[in-house]
């Protein structure tokens, strides 16, 4: 019997592996997809919390997530480009000059 | 009976894709896996009864982020980064830490009954999902989804002012 439980587990689970990809990934295209999977896990336990109160404020939320996420995927992206352009890199760790 | 089977084909997809992201050394391979992914949490999607989201889901992620993932890929230079290391000289430590969080989090939740509010009884509307969902955000949520549709606008205009290419100066 699936529960809410699970789904809430699922969540966790993908929130961990998210994490651990924008802790660990050194190529920025790839911590940037490890946020979209935190993004995600996020919108699963807004929609599990939503169908069990029976509200659908859980789903609408979910949608401005998902409307975050595509606004923080756009500019972080053209970052990206512009980083690229002007540095030659996309490792995160090459990426320091602010500290010497 | 069904229902299991389909959260745990669903599961399998989310959390392989999900590995796939973190671990596959080619970036391509790592967006193909956050394709796979995202995929499997738009079927979770489906099996709670938000079938909107889980076509924006679709055409959201999988049509419109993902391509633009992948273009940016093609634009930056993937085969430099691909011949050096992965992962930073800490993931070790990093990777440890996010494993005891999420053992944690997952004894804890299956260790006691997740405590929920008191079920509200549903409203009984024969409406569909999809146009209970129109109705809240075109009345009780007007004011959000005006405003994100003025984020969207700004996050359109700064990538464009962000990738355009500087004039020589």
């Amino acid at each position: 019997m699936i529960a809410n439980v699970h789904y809430v587990a699922l969540s966790a689970v993908l929130l961990v592996i998210g994490t651990a990809g924008i802790l660990t990934r050194r190529n920025l295209v790839v911590l940037l997809m490890s946020v979209e999977l935190v993004l995600n896990a996020v919108n699963i336990n807004l929609i599990a919390f939503g169908r069990s109160l029976h509200d659908d404020g859980g789903q609408i939320f979910a949608l401005f997530v998902m409307a975050d996420a595509v606004a923080e995927a756009a500019v972080g992206l053209a970052l990206l480009i512009a980083l690229f352009r002007n540095k030659e890199t996309v490792l995160a760790d090459e990426v320091d000059s602010l500290r010497w | 009976m069904l229902d299991a089977f389909f959260f745990w084909a669903f599961t399998l997809f989310v959390v392989a894709g999900a590995l796939g992201t973190v671990t596959f050394r080619n970036p391509v391979h790592c967006a193909i896996g956050l394709t796979a992914s995202l995929t499997g949490v738009a079927g979770i999607f489906l099996l709670q009864g938000a079938e909107f989201l889980s076509v924006a889901q679709i055409i959201v992620y999988v049509g419109g982020i993902m391509v633009l993932f992948l273009f940016v890929i093609m634009l930056v230079n993937v085969g430099r980064s691909e011949r050096e290391r992965r992962f930073s000289p800490n993931a070790k430590l990093a990777a440890a830490h996010c494993l005891g969080v999420g053992g944690l989090v997952l004894y804890f939740l299956f260790s006691r009954p997740l405590v929920l509010a008191p079920a509200i009884a549903a409203s009984g509307s024969a409406q569909g999902n999809t146009e209970r969902i129109g109705n809240a955000l075109f009345t009780s949520y007007l004011l959000p989804f005006e405003i994100a549709s003025v984020l969207l606008l700004a996050a359109l205009i700064g990538s464009v002012v962000l990738a355009r290419k500087r004039p020589e100066a």
